[in-house]
């Protein structure tokens, strides 16, 4: 028998077993998208799903306040750090694992929107939020809070070095500072790609590159997140490592006297504040939510007092709601960078991943 | 007309699974990689091609050396396993396979302790030596030595004695006879297990992705980096593209070379006991040492669980239990292992069904060009597949990307070669004289298949279903993409914990890791018979 025979065979074979399987897919359906409204029944009247980072925290009385106003209680889900986050549920929006999404910031949230992942809702309570926190935000998300990504340093350990902190940007560059510099990498962080429009913003789109290049000879390390970076490679306070410079928050010093034993009268690590680029956090109904009804209280209660007064000391952020209130340690550590370096956000929008691409061929050839 | 239902049907269940859960996923991929920006090209420098060079490059250089490392390590073992009669073989044997099904997650994390810094076998790697690559490349020794061990040692049970015996009486070392006449002699069985290893260790990803330095990483780990870390989906379609072109062409290869092996090969048995002190010596020598280095990662796991913050003690695994909203999983991580479980027995079903289908069909058919269009599929790497189905089953009425059984269909893909390779040979060792009989004799074509194929063939069906369930268990690349965030697998919590700083996260993650070891072990050790699928019943 030839084999043109067989390949004829085949396709007819072939032919009948696709029409199978979709004539089987198809009456499968029935039931299982039953099934699938069934879960979103029981979620409207229970539960609803918030999205978010692996660093995130609130409390449980926080929620519970959630609960007890709305009857509805709230699960987490953590998938990666902030930008994996996003991308991920960029991928799965047709059936997104949550509500909710906290955790998409400025320099993100073009890809978000560009590509649908949020439902567009705006609370009653928006106009409380500052305006400039809503800018770009196109009514799909609601700015939570901001923070402001730093080059932390170590007190201590600069001082058994004999080296007084570094001043700008390029001080991190300097041979003084070889080996001591830890990073976020751009392409799965949040602070990593704060930081690296930082440099974008204070070399220029077309000088950057040059002084990554720079850093890479003055043997800067990359970690993937800021978890890693920031307890197993920075020295200072809470960290486990050698490095005693690391890409981390303006706020990060405070939390180092909060979560200290005994808490000191100055934080063990500072901030260089030369070095700071200003990040706000949004959070957005997804598309496709089983319990969108639940998603908007959920947002709503997030710019509402309770929440916001307790996001300080839970995620070292400022609260975006002027009115909540400011514990004693962000007064005391927490400085607020008085002119943090800034990009045009249309000019992040069109350029990010351009640069990040940039900055991986500099950094991880 | 029965016969032809049936044939039609051990065909169309296969090529429909195949078609609807391989074929159109990779479709997808592959209209992604053209899409978006237009071309493939573009696609392609997206990827920045210095970067791709050196992710090709990287790839193919240590699944070289791993290749190579595995085959020297393995050899001596090879040769003593398929000359000797020893008390402990058949452990030995039992836990080579165990080590092969492994989940990467687990063997990655305990290579990694072992080797790091503070490792006991730190020594291993000296200061200046590339540490990620020596890490990946004892990983994968590990992990394919079994591979090796089996293919080479029981085609060496094989050979005759007397050629090398008559090269001794004509006066040749024992090493000049090695070179010149054993060696070429084991070369087609060197070369099918060195390819196995090779397509093994080129779309490795759980150890590369926790192994690897920095800016080390294999293609796998590079779709997964691009699509969900650099969101540049169309770049990881495109090297997704390649590598199920390069994939395709070792699969071709080592088909041939497989087959170059089942045709060779005598019939004389000549394992013997060790008749020298030398011999006796090496067998030895053996016997310890692939204790030990089969047993020394999951020991480093059990080690490593019960030590606490506050001493030796069962904390880390009574931590499983609890649920604690702050950290990573959100879940009590023993949850995980119900969701694996759950999975893997669905996966396995799903696998041992079309699988089996598949192998009737290949074993009837028996044509040469037929097996490798069959096989070609099978080959496709994980990640690859995960990064497809998440893509292609997006949008009604194939809307199926959150839905819970895409986990097992996604598992399933990855186990049903290993289904093929353990049934395959077994229903080819039915002689035809058999059926021919039972057909004389009136039995319809199903009563021959009931009545006379099945019986046959159920010790290899159930080291099919063995292996099915170990490797979904453990099945690291595929999930990571498909499982939902709520419902993660063991593998995939292990990942999450390690990820995470803190103690009591790397301690939970070695207590799951534990767990995973024994649910791995009892199921291959239950199915009884340890053979690697493929391995023809001697």
């Amino acid at each position: 028998m030839s084999a043109s025979m067989y390949s004829v065979r085949l396709v007819l074979a072939a032919a009948a077993a696709v029409s199978a399987v979709v004539l089987s897919s198809c009456s499968q359906q029935q039931p299982d998208g039953s099934a699938a409204e069934q879960t979103s029944d029981a979620s409207n009247t229970g539960s609803v799903t918030l999205v978010t980072y692996d660093s995130y925290q609130i409390s449980d009385q926080t929620l519970a306040e959630f609960t007890a106003e709305t009857g509805v209680e709230v699960e987490l889900i953590r998938s990666g750090d902030g930008a994996q986050v996003v991308n991920r549920a960029i991928l799965t929006k047709d059936a997104p694992e949550g509500d909710v999404l906290f955790g998409v910031d400025n320099n993100l949230l073009s890809r978000a929107i560009t590509n649908g992942l949020f439902e567009p809702y705006e609370p009653d309570a928006i106009d409380s939020i500052p305006e400039e926190l809503t800018d770009g935000t196109e009514g799909a998300v609601t700015p939570i809070d901001t923070g402001d990504v730093c080059i932390n340093f170590d007190k201590a350990g600069l001082r058994q070095r004999g080296l007084a902190p570094p001043e700008s940007l390029d001080d991190l560059a300097d041979p003084r500072y070889r080996g001591l510099l830890v990073v976020e990498n751009p392409a799965t962080s949040t602070p990593g790609l704060a930081f690296l429009l930082a440099t974008v913003a204070r070399y220029s789109p077309d000088g950057f590159g040059d002084y990554w290049q720079r850093l890479v000879a003055n043997d800067v390390l990359v970690e993937n997140s800021w978890d890693n970076a920031y307890y197993r490679r920075f020295s200072g306070g809470s960290g486990e490592g050698k490095r005693p410079l690391v890409v981390s928050y303006a706020t990060s010093p405070a939390a180092e006297v909060v979560f200290a034993d005994k808490p000191p009268k100055a934080a063990p690590t500072g901030v260089m504040l030369e070095s700071c680029f200003r990040q706000v956090e949004y959070a957005g109904v997804l598309a496709n939510a089983d319990n969108p009804a639940g998603a908007r209280q959920l947002v709503d209660f997030m710019i509402g007092r309770t929440y916001q007064d307790d996001l300080p000391l839970n995620n070292f952020v400022y609260p975006a709601l002027p009115d909540a209130e400011l514990p004693a340690e962000f007064r005391d550590h927490a400085p607020v960078p008085a002119d943090p370096l800034s990009l045009p956000p249309e000019q992040v929008d069109a350029n990010r991943d351009d640069w990040v691409q940039q900055w991986t061929d500099v950094v991880q050839p | 007309m029965r016969s032809g239902a049936l044939r039609l049907g051990a065909f169309a269940v296969p090529a429909g699974f195949l078609l609807l859960f391989f074929a159109y996923p990779v479709l997808t991929l592959i209209a992604t990689a053209f899409a978006g920006e237009g071309s493939l090209g573009q696609a392609w420098s997206a990827l920045g091609t210095g970067r791709v060079a050196g992710v090709i490059g990287f790839t193919l250089w240590q699944a070289l050396l791993s290749t190579l490392l595995t085959v020297l390590v393995a050899l001596p073992g090879a040769w003593v396993l398929g000359r000797f009669r020893f008390r402990g073989r058949a452990l030995i044997e039992a836990l080579s396979v165990v080590a092969f099904v492994m989940p990467t997650v687990v063997v990655a994390t305990a290579i990694g302790a072992t080797l790091a810094d503070d490792g006991p076998l730190a020594w291993l790697l000296p200061a200046g030596s590339d540490r990620g690559l020596g890490a990946i490349l004892a990983a994968h020794v590990y992990f394919n030595l079994a591979v090796v061990l089996r293919m080479v040692g029981s085609y060496w049970s094989q050979l005759d004695r007397q050629v090398e015996d008559a090269a001794a009486v004509l006066g040749a070392s024992p090493g000049r006879t090695f070179w010149t006449v054993t060696l070429p002699r084991l070369r087609p069985a060197i070369l099918a297990a060195g390819s196995i290893v090779f397509l093994f260790t080129f779309t490795s990803f759980g150890v590369v992705l926790l192994l690897a330095g920095p800016g080390q990483a294999t293609m796998e780990v590079e779709i997964q980096r691009q699509a969900l870390f650099l969101f540049n989906v169309p770049a990881a379609a495109a090297l997704s593209v390649l590598q199920i072109i390069a994939v395709v062409a070792i699969l071709v290869a080592q088909t041939g070379l497989s087959r170059r092996i089942a045709a060779g090969g005598g019939s004389v048995a000549s394992r013997r006991r060790p008749a020298s002190r030398g011999e006796g010596v090496a067998v030895t020598v053996f016997v310890v040492a692939a204790f030990a280095v089969f047993a020394g990662p999951p020991v480093m796991v059990g080690v490593r669980a019960l030590a606490t913050a506050d001493g030796w003690g069962w904390g880390n695994f009574t931590a499983l239990a609890a649920t604690d909203s702050t950290t990573v999983l959100s879940i009590a991580p023993a949850e995980a292992v119900g969701n694996s479980l759950l999975y893997a027995v669905l996966a396995a079903l799903i696998a041992v069904f079309v699988g089996g289908l598949m192998s009737l069909a290949l074993a009837r058919r028996g044509t040469s060009v037929w097996e490798g269009v069959w096989l070609l599929p099978l080959g496709v790497s994980a990640v690859t597949l995960g990064l497809g189905i998440l893509l292609a089953f997006d949008s009604p009425p194939l809307d199926w990307r959150g839905s819970l059984f895409m986990v097992p269909v996604a598992q399933a893909l990855v186990a049903i070669p290993f289904v093929v390779r353990a049934l395959v040979p077994a229903l080819r060792a039915i002689s035809p004289q058999i059926l021919e009989a039972a057909a004389l004799l009136g039995a319809s074509p199903r009563q021959v298949l009931r009545h006379v194929e099945l019986p046959l063939v159920g010790r290899a069906g159930l080291v099919a279903l063995g292996f099915s369930l170990a490797v979904s268990l453990g099945e690291f690349g595929a999930t990571v993409f498909v499982a939902r965030g709520d419902r993660p697998t063991v593998p995939v919590a292990i990942y999450r914990l390690l990820g995470t700083p803190g103690s009591s996260n790397q301690g939970q993650a070695m207590a799951l890791a534990a767990v995973l070891i024994v649910l791995t072990a009892a199921v291959v050790l239950a199915t009884d018979r340890w053979r690697l699928p493929g391995e023809r019943h001697v």
